[in-house]
């Protein structure tokens, strides 16, 4: 177990900046998740971790070591990847023992490791096959006992789970954050699903164009985005977004719509004339006696429904105002009828407002 | 109900006649495929013959008296003799030839020559598939040329050189020689297969501790072994079988391979044609098992399952 230090870390692939000098500090026995859109940097992130890219500048240390210039060897790591990567002409015993054959450890230690691992994973039943005779799961778990049986200091996740289907990625989810609770060793995982950032974070990092937008726990990053990009990522449905207006020192003007108090939490750093962009969740916008009941009464909305998503303890609406598909959440839900006229209540105080220029939130 | 009965205890009237109709062209079907399916017969037991006559050919002649191998018209019932293989393996002075001492030229010519093609060229292959270096594809492309460079064009500049070398008439002549021809296939090849060999379990491996070499020795090296297996047989049957440059280099019973070996039998005036086809058995023969031995490791589909396709 080990602390992992990320100092200004920097990849470039020519003249093409992948990485844009990245400051982090992992604790040890921390479960970081590194999630973004594709071509966000993460992987590459990892993978200088891991010793396969080089760094183009800065430094990483793992433990009191700075591994710069360390192969991947002698990093005292571990990796699960995307694909499996398992050794194909290996049983499934020989898979999980090879590390431990490769750093010549006596027989009897080997077999112990493995065992071990295997009666974590449930993989006793298995130990003869050979990964081509593996469903999907059952290679992913084999993947993750070959990393546990290093006793790795730091465990390294790269978008495990997406080549599952979407039962077996739950179901494997909870496996996860199962071994990180009995193993405790530094787990860095990379996804681009922020349902799986949501679910295993002890803290998130959310990336994009090479750049950390916002580090923090999970229920950080969803109820305080740092900014825009960061409100849609993170949370699904994502954030409704409506362009608008500060007309006066309590109100916006939404373009081609209604007028709407400010939110208590952005009062004070709004000037008038200011174009922002207001958002709020769609559990925060729900039909009168529909919701969660809050503090304040909120602003009362009558929205026509243009199309709805039942999903059993809730229903998704969709609807439109000032001119934008937004979508509102309605709890206890009966059935509705599309053409609908209804009563809706916005909840202001879960309410945000993100400058329009540079997309940043204002919050006070 | 009692018409209901009837017509479910006999099959009457339209039903029947459709179900005729519908027996009769299955018939029909079925015919034509069978009919098509011995036509397909009768065109591969053509193409076949056409491919293994010349060989046949060989083998049934390396068994037959002389005077029968030249009769006109043709004998149709052959009959049995090991004369050609006696006198092959009796004294010079009989129409014997050193048969050993050419097997073993070209087992030692062909053996080395394949071992250190299969070195460098499965070297080249894995550098070509895995790294990016500057040129590399023009490097690819001079690969393929020099292939398309005739080997006996080169044959008049190679033996004054050789000759200067003090090696025509050698072993490491002709071995120079081959590998430089099986080289580029080889890499070739290789670089194909290991193209197809995703790259991450070797990172995995490095991971867990190997070093570089270690990653290649003990995980894409035994998964890329069929491939390895066919480029060397290639590179065993190219040196196996190479007559024109051979026949320029080799002079003398130290060096002559069997293809060589097989001129031994034309006089001026003569072709021991019997004894001909007895050394080309000896020579297909090696050729023939050391095939159906490699092919066993031509196992396909060996990648799958380590990683998600």
């Amino acid at each position: 177990m080990a602390r992992v230090i990320l100092d200004n870390l920097v990849k470039r692939y020519g003249d093409t900046p992948a990485v844009n000098g990245i400051d982090l500090e992992i604790e040890d026995g921390e479960f970081v998740v590194l999630v973004g859109p594709s071509g966000c940097g993460k992987s590459t992130t990892l993978r200088m971790i891991a010793g396969l890219e080089e760094l183009s500048d800065g430094r990483i240390s793992i433990g009191d070591r700075v591994v710069n210039d360390l192969p991947p060897r002698e990093r005292n790591i571990s990796m699960v990847f995307q694909n499996y990567a398992l050794y194909p002409h290996m049983t499934v015993e020989e898979n999980l023992g090879f590390s431990l054959k490769i750093a010549k450890q006596p027989s009897a230690v080997i077999a112990a490791a493995v065992q071990e691992a295997a009666a974590i994973l449930g993989l006793e039943e298995l130990m003869e096959r050979r990964p081509r005779e593996l469903s999907g799961g059952q290679r992913q778990r084999v993947a993750m006992g070959r990393a546990i049986v290093r006793r790795p200091q730091v465990f390294l996740f790269d978008e495990p789970l997406s080549n599952l289907d979407a039962k077996l990625r739950t179901q494997m989810r909870v496996e996860i954050k199962r071994l990180h609770q009995q193993v405790g060793s530094t787990i860095i995982y990379v996804t681009h699903d922020q349902t799986e950032a949501m679910t295993l974070a002890d803290r998130i990092v959310l990336m994009r164009d090479g750049n950390i937008v916002q580090t923090g726990s999970p229920l950080d990053l969803f109820d305080a985005p740092a900014d825009r990009f960061a409100a849609t990522f993170i949370g699904s449905p994502p954030m409704n977004l409506i362009d608008g207006v500060v007309s006066k020192e309590w109100q916006i003007d939404l373009d081609q719509g209604p007028t709407i108090p400010l939110p208590p939490n952005s009062r004070g750093k709004v000037r008038v004339g200011q174009p922002v962009t207001f958002g709020f969740r769609a559990d925060s916008l729900t039909p009168i006696g529909h919701g969660i009941a809050s503090a304040d009464d909120g602003v009362a909305l009558e929205l026509v429904i243009s199309l709805t998503e039942p999903l059993g303890t809730e229903t998704l609406i969709y609807t439109d105002l000032a001119g934008v598909e937004i979508q509102a959440k309605m709890l206890n839900p009966r059935p509705l009828r599309v053409g609908e006229r209804m009563q809706f209540q916005l909840a202001l105080a879960c309410c945000h407002l993100f400058d329009r220029a540079t997309g940043e939130a204002l919050r006070g | 109900m009692s018409q209901l009965g009837t017509s479910m205890r006999g099959k009457t009237g339209p039903v029947a006649a459709r179900e005729g109709t519908w027996a009769s062209r299955n018939r029909i079907a079925r015919m034509r495929r069978r009919g098509l399916a011995a036509l397909r017969f009768l065109l591969l037991f053509g193409a076949f013959a056409i491919i293994c006559i010349p060989g046949l050919w060989i083998v049934l002649n390396s068994f037959r008296p002389t005077v029968e191998i030249m009769a006109k018209p043709a004998i149709w019932w052959p009959s049995f003799t090991l004369d050609h293989y006696r006198s092959m393996f009796g004294g010079t002075g009989e129409g014997g030839v050193p048969v050993l001492d050419y097997f073993r030229n070209s087992l030692i010519v062909s053996v080395t020559s394949t071992v250190i093609a299969i070195a460098i060229g499965m070297s080249g292959g894995y550098a070509f598939a895995r790294y990016r270096f500057r040129f590399k594809s023009g490097y690819f492309v001079g690969l393929m040329l020099f292939r398309a460079v005739p080997g006996v064009a080169l044959s008049l500049p190679l033996f004054i050189i050789f000759a200067r070398l003090g090696v025509i008439d050698t072993h490491v002549g002709l071995i120079l020689v081959y590998v430089a021809m099986n080289v580029p296939f080889t890499i070739w090849l290789t670089d194909g297969f290991f193209r197809q060999i995703p790259k991450e379990p070797r990172e995995a491996a490095q991971i867990d501790g190997c070093t570089p070499w270690q990653a290649f020795w003990h995980v894409e090296f035994p998964v890329a072994r069929p491939g390895v297996a066919s480029a060397a047989i290639f590179a065993f049957l190219t040196s196996w079988n190479e007559f024109a440059l051979a026949s320029q280099l080799t002079r003398s019973t130290g060096s002559k391979t069997m293809p060589v070996g097989l001129l031994d039998f034309t006089a001026e005036f003569t072709i021991n044609w019997g004894g001909m086809c007895a050394l080309a058995v000896l020579m297909i023969a090696p050729a023939l098992i050391l095939t159906f031995i490699v092919q066993k490791h031509l196992i396909a589909g060996l990648t799958f399952g380590g990683v998600k396709g």
